[in-house]
């Protein structure tokens, strides 16, 4: 093996959450490193042409790639090494230090690193992940997928497509195929409300009469070299497919925008402990994860719907990781209940003086006038009221704790309720 | 949104934030009454969607770049929501010859709304 070199922080993934921890690591001075498997900078925002980015960062509604480039072009004026078309193979641990290899364009390198962030994004569920029944066709793909050969590649995917779910990127792509002339005959959602953000319901469908279709599925995909029809019925409160509302429409691509899962396969090679509900690894409010000295930020920790808080994400672990923020008095646990899909972080420290913790949140269904309570033991420590909670909008809560609350072994339990007569 | 005919009245989702308020808001004597919005921006973007809906398009151009068949470009402001598909068709006949970068101005004056196409991308002059 060839010589080992030595970096304070080293970051994984170039998207927002890893360019802005990389920036934050280098400015409290940190020896940072920055490795991307792509040969340019930026993940997903490369290909995310559309607009809304940054509105709460920069107060300006900035396209994905314009968003990136606000911190890709940092670079060249901070001392970060960064490494492109480099792949992370093999993540050793030794003495809370990691050591990685990592395939480079001029070889296999071996790094030591004090700390290490990982900023791996999140993945696309694919049609094997949901089970769409029928043959291996061309034209069964994901969103992402269409949206790098229209935005990056420049070719169009399809004439006359269908979309199943209803995230945010599925209906982003529902606008752009319309402008680009293909006909997207309609959003099928198998749950009962759309998942994506509703302005973008609102932007993206009804601005271009694209119909959106609830409680209905694909249930099989027709044709033999290339997709030639995809059979919908409606789905029972289960979701299960009611038999005798099959419908059977001719189209020559199915494009599947039914959730992303945070990449962690490098984390949990290494034993990061991940959170059930987010699918991410559980932290600490510095994005350290259980594992001393190893980080988690942006869509690798949960799937964000603002890039700001992805950023944010990466700089709190970017500072932290530098600094080697240390929880002296130990960690709470924060739980909660049903009544949530998740709370992040799922642990906070005792020990910090600054009182403010900030927390993000995602209801378990639609609430109107809810009231969000923390509680430790018989004791309500937090509470405060919404108006509306959407589960597929993200809340970013603020919450001033003091050291005497944080006392003692219970954990923070978090709780929603819907007010009644109202 | 959806059309409540009865009062007159309309429900519409504020896109201008990621809060995506729902206003409701009716013409009373020309002049249009909203509820439900966060700020004072939904008030102004119900009034724009009631009397001239206006949108801010992002699309791609074709370039003669091999590395780079395509780079985004987007409305520098908004334009008539009736224009958009039309501004679309028109910037699809656009082909790049030079190595262009982010502000650069790439169509003027699209489809007469007076409002300037520019680049949105760095990656036809980016090392990375």
């Amino acid at each position: 093996m060839t010589q080992e070199l030595y970096f304070d922080v080293t970051v994984i993934g170039a998207g927002p959450a890893g360019l802005a921890a990389a920036l934050a690591a280098n400015r409290e001075g940190a020896k940072t490193l920055l490795i991307e498997r792509e040969a340019r900078l930026g993940g997903i925002l490369k290909q995310c042409i559309h607009d809304g980015f940054g509105l709460v960062r920069y107060g300006e509604k900035l396209s994905g790639p314009e968003y990136a480039e606000r911190f890709i072009e940092q670079l060249p004026k901070s001392n970060v090494q960064v490494w492109t078309l480099s792949f992370v193979n093999v993540i050793k641990r030794e003495n809370n230090e990691s050591i990685l290899t990592v395939i480079t364009r001029e070889g296999m390198k071996q790094i030591r690193t004090r700390a290490l962030i990982f900023a791996t994004g999140c993945r696309e569920r694919t049609s094997r992940q949901i089970g769409v029944h029928g043959r291996h066709t061309a034209g069964v793909l994901t969103a992402g997928t269409a949206q790098y050969y229209t935005n990056i590649l420049g070719k169009l995917p399809t004439k006359r497509c269908m979309i199943l779910g209803s995230g945010d990127i599925g209906l982003i792509m529902a606008r752009r195929l319309t402008l680009e002339g293909a006909e997207v005959v309609g959003v099928y959602e198998a749950k009962p409300t759309p998942s994506g953000l509703t302005r973008n319901v609102s932007q993206c469908l009804w601005d271009f009469d694209i119909p959106l279709h609830v409680s209905k599925t694909v249930t099989r995909v027709f044709g033999d070299a290339r997709l030639t029809a995809v059979e919908i019925a409606s789905v029972d409160a289960c979701m299960c497919p009611i038999a005798g509302t099959e419908e059977i429409i001719p189209c020559d691509a199915l494009i599947l925008s039914v959730g992303l899962i945070p990449e962690n396969e490098l984390a949990e090679s290494i034993g990061v402990p991940l959170d059930a509900k987010t699918k991410g690894a559980v932290v600490d409010e510095h994005n350290e994860t259980l594992l001393r000295g190893v980080y988690a930020c942006g869509n690798a920790l949960h799937v964000n719907d603002l890039v700001d808080y992805v950023s944010e994400s990466g700089e709190i672990a970017g500072k932290a990781a530098a600094n080697e923020t240390c929880c002296s008095r130990g960690l709470v646990p924060v739980e909660c209940d049903q009544s949530l899909l998740y709370v992040v972080p799922q642990r906070i420290c005792r020990s910090l003086d600054e009182p403010e913790r900030i927390f993000f949140f995602r209801s378990a269904r639609d609430l109107d006038n809810a009231t969000l309570t923390i509680t430790k033991g018989e004791e309500t420590l937090y509470s405060i009221k919404f108006a509306h909670l959407r589960p597929p909008e993200m809340e970013r809560l603020p919450v001033q704790l003091t050291r005497e609350q944080l006392d003692g072994n219970l954990p923070l339990r978090f709780h929603l309720e819907e007010q009644t007569n109202e | 949104m959806s059309d409540n005919s009865s009062m007159n009245a309309k429900e519409i989702v504020c896109i201008v934030c990621p809060n995506g308020c729902r206003i409701r808001c009716r013409q009373v004597a020309g002049e249009v009454q909203c509820e439900g919005q966060r700020c004072r921006r939904g008030v102004d973007y119900a009034t724009a969607e009631l009397t001239h809906p206006m949108r801010s398009l992002t699309t791609s151009v074709r370039t003669v770049f091999p590395d780079s068949p395509v780079v985004s470009v987007r409305t520098n402001g908004e334009i008539e929501k009736s224009k958009l598909i039309d501004a679309a068709k028109a910037l699809g006949q656009l082909i790049i010859d030079h190595r262009i970068k982010i502000g650069d101005i790439v169509a003027e004056n699209i489809c007469g709304t007076g409002v300037n196409v520019i680049c949105t991308s760095d990656r036809l002059v980016h090392p990375y």
